[in-house]
């Protein structure tokens, strides 16, 4: 079977036969209390100062962000920023009660569909599960209120984020998904996908010269609610 | 894929002559290595990261076997199909049968050094399936029936002219007199002609950068999209991997991670760094229904408990050919195989034989540039030094080249005769080469320099310079005392 014929050949390589027990018993247990490696310091600062190197990185990714005081400015600062961008007022939001929760009434103008993207969706809205400050990295997870499509075929991808989801760096987000997500399939974490994305999408294939918007979103809006009084002392 | 492998030499001399590859090298590698080095400026880290990059593939090259089985327990637990290949023939076969199954017609791709070097493409069009590249750089290489010039930028050969020549000419649906006034045109122009190819594909195949044991996921990192979308919107997706790919945890990933972008591209981050668990999920609105790992051998483990097992601690981060001065001077296409430049050195003869791969460990100035860029410290010099012994045994070398090594190695005894030879060829090659700082031919070399170009020495040894500064040196003269 070629299954056993490569693990020989790999084991004939390591000079030994499978694993002896006790090892392999380290081995998981190494996997079931992952260890971190180090951690650039950059990350590891006060909460006022994370969340600025959240905003700071994701500008410098060619990103934008709004910060809000609660949900209920959201639909004010969609709004705005659509018409900023020329863009129409119409979107695809993701069914995620967070996001259901907003008082979209408010902006009777903005006209909202509720589910996964399709390729003729020029805006989509996506909850933001957390946010790495360390790169100004969003991660995404898939899930049936967190459709993966939201984060790619629309042109700008708009990401409603609660600043008390910022961490500093992407190993806290691995804490977060471990504690929160239960994957009823597995019994275990991981969703089919986690994304995590950082920035708009960008080739560097012709002359390696950088330009924006390749296949996925050209634009990445970052709607930051300040929910965290700990990170507001800023 | 097909070599070219053993016709380096004419090779390297084709791309010296070649105009238009001379410019793309020139415009574009500067830029490559300006950016690393900015990236690892910013992390006061990066250093220390190198090491515990280097020991997390040390770990788990030292447990491959445990790791790739539990990796295969996981991707099963979350519904998904783990093939084992042990040849590029298995591969293809694999490959097909799948998309067999799916009834594919067409199938999307996102950018994989493994599927290139398994010829994936070629055997899918033989059995009347369209492989479709998405890549912006793998995209044109299709379009031009070409092969990737580099492992992280396919298209490192093209000019800005070649992209509009080629599009001109293979989107004949479109106004003849549009213009690409900026880069951005040809962009869009592929972007607009790939999404419908996205949308209809039944089975998209990635590679991955990663495999993770614990979660039994794949991960591709990419900056265009194209790989998420190519593993999101058909039905069928396929990862492709070799086994060198798996690591134990999520935080393992993560800590190659911060090296890796930084050292390809010089990002912090590349924009898309995506973990696949499985197909789709009770409820999920997307995602493709099923998810099949394609584990392949193909020469690695053959290479385990050799002097060529640190080479499967390599990222494909593509920093040793950026630094590297024949890369630079010759391009990819003239190493004559999938991977170029000082990893192509080293794994192209492991994995096709050294007969036929024998020239590219020459390939090579000494400089040691790619090591001390590589991110998980290959010994990228030592193990081309490893083949060129090989070979030597072997005498599979020209006479030539075997009379100069036993000349060199009966100075090397001679420390005393050897700095003398030496200081008086460093002095004289100095004086020759000081204009442009390479020599593209030498007296009594003529063999080596019509395909390299060596980098002229500046008029002195090492030994010489070394006791120079020892001289010079506060701490030495106290030492002296
Ligand atoms: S050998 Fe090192 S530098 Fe070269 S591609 Fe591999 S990881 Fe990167």
């Amino acid at each position: 079977m070629t299954k056993e014929a490569i693990l020989g050949a790999i084991r004939r390589g390591l000079k030994r036969g499978p694993l002896p027990g006790d090892q392999a018993a380290m081995l998981r247990e190494r996997m079931a209390h992952p260890p971190r490696h180090l951690i650039p310091a950059r990350s590891q600062v006060p909460r006022p100062d994370q969340i600025a190197l959240l905003v700071r990185n994701i500008e410098k990714e060619f990103g934008t962000v709004t910060r809000v005081a609660d949900s209920g400015e959201v639909p004010e600062a969609v709004a705005g920023y659509l018409a900023g961008q020329n863009l129409p007022s119409s979107l695809v939001m993701a069914p995620h009660p967070e996001l259901r929760a907003i008082p979209w009434s408010s902006r009777p103008l903005l006209l909202i569909r509720e589910g996964r993207a399709e390729a003729t969706d020029l805006v989509s809205l996506q909850h933001g599960f957390a946010a790495v400050a360390e790169t100004g990295t969003l991660m995404l997870p898939s899930a049936p209120e967190r459709p993966t499509t939201l984060n790619l075929l629309a042109d700008t991808a708009v990401v409603v984020l609660r600043a008390s989801r910022v961490v500093g760096a992407y190993e806290d987000a691995w804490d977060l998904l471990r504690a929160e997500n239960h994957d009823a399939l597995t019994g275990g974490f991981m969703p089919r996908n986690v994304m995590f994305v950082t920035g708009p999408s960008r080739s560097a294939d012709i002359e390696q010269t950088l330009e924006l918007g390749a296949h996925g979103p050209r634009r990445l809006h970052v709607v930051l609610i300040e929910d965290d009084p700990a990170a507001r002392a800023a | 894929m097909l070599t070219t492998s053993p016709e380096f030499k004419t090779n390297a001399h084709n791309a010296l002559a070649d105009a238009g590859l001379q410019k793309a090298l020139a415009f574009s590698k500067p830029q490559f290595m300006a950016r690393r080095s900015a990236a690892v400026a910013n992390l006061p880290e990066f250093e220390s990261l190198r090491d515990i990059g280097r020991d997390i593939k040390n770990h788990a090259l030292a447990n491959l076997d445990f790791y790739l089985e539990t990796f295969e327990d996981n991707v099963q637990r979350a519904g998904g199909h783990v093939h084992w290949c042990s040849t590029a023939d298995d591969a293809r076969a694999a490959v097909l049968e799948i998309c067999r199954k799916a009834d594919a017609r067409t199938v999307t791709k996102g950018k994989s050094m493994i599927s290139e070097e398994l010829g994936i493409n070629a055997h899918l069009e033989a059995n009347g399936i369209a492989p479709i590249e998405t890549d912006l750089g793998e995209y044109i290489i299709q379009l031009r029936h070409e092969t990737p010039s580099h492992i992280i930028a396919p298209a490192f050969h093209l000019n800005r002219e070649d992209w509009e020549a080629q599009f001109r000419l293979s989107h004949t649906d479109l106004p003849v007199d549009r213009v690409f006034a900026e880069r951005r045109d040809i962009l869009t122009e592929a972007r607009g002609k790939l999404r419908e190819k996205f949308l209809a594909a039944d089975v998209g195949i990635t590679g991955a950068n990663f495999l993770i044991a614990e979660t039994g996921s794949s991960v591709i990192v990419t900056n265009e999209g194209n790989g998420d979308l190519t593993q999101t919107l058909p039905r069928v997706h396929i990862a492709l991997a070799s086994v060198e790919k798996v690591v134990p945890t999520l935080e393992d990933a993560t800590s190659l991670l911060r090296i890796l972008a930084r050292s390809a591209t010089g990002q912090d981050f590349s924009v898309y760094t995506t973990f696949s668990t499985g197909g789709r999920r009770a409820g999920d609105l997307d995602g493709p229904q099923e998810y099949h790992v394609v584990i392949v051998d193909a020469g690695r483990s053959a290479m385990m408990g050799t002097e060529f097992q640190e080479m499967l601690r390599c990222i494909r981060c593509a920093a040793c050919m950026n630094h590297c001065p024949v890369y630079g001077a010759v391009g990819g296409h003239a190493y004559g195989w999938v991977y170029p430049g000082p990893m192509g050195s080293v794994l192209t003869p492991s994995l096709i034989g050294v007969d036929k791969a024998g020239h590219l460990p020459n390939a090579s100035t000494f400089c040691g540039k790619c090591e001390s860029v590589c991110p998980v410290k290959i010994p990228l010099p030592k193990m081309m030094r490893h083949w060129r012994e090989r070979e030597f045994e072997r005498h599979l070398q020209p006479g030539g080249i075997r009379t100069n090594l036993a000349l060199w190695a009966y100075f090397a005894r001679r420390p005393g005769l050897y700095r003398l030879a030496t200081r008086m060829g460093a002095a004289a090659m100095g004086l020759m080469g000081r204009r442009r700082g390479r020599f593209s031919s030498l007296p009594l070399a003529g063999g080596w320099t019509a395909g390299r170009d060596l980098p002229a020495p500046e008029g002195d040894t090492f030994f010489a310079r070394y006791a120079r500064e020892q001289r010079a040196s506060p701490v030495a003269e106290r030492q002296a005392k």
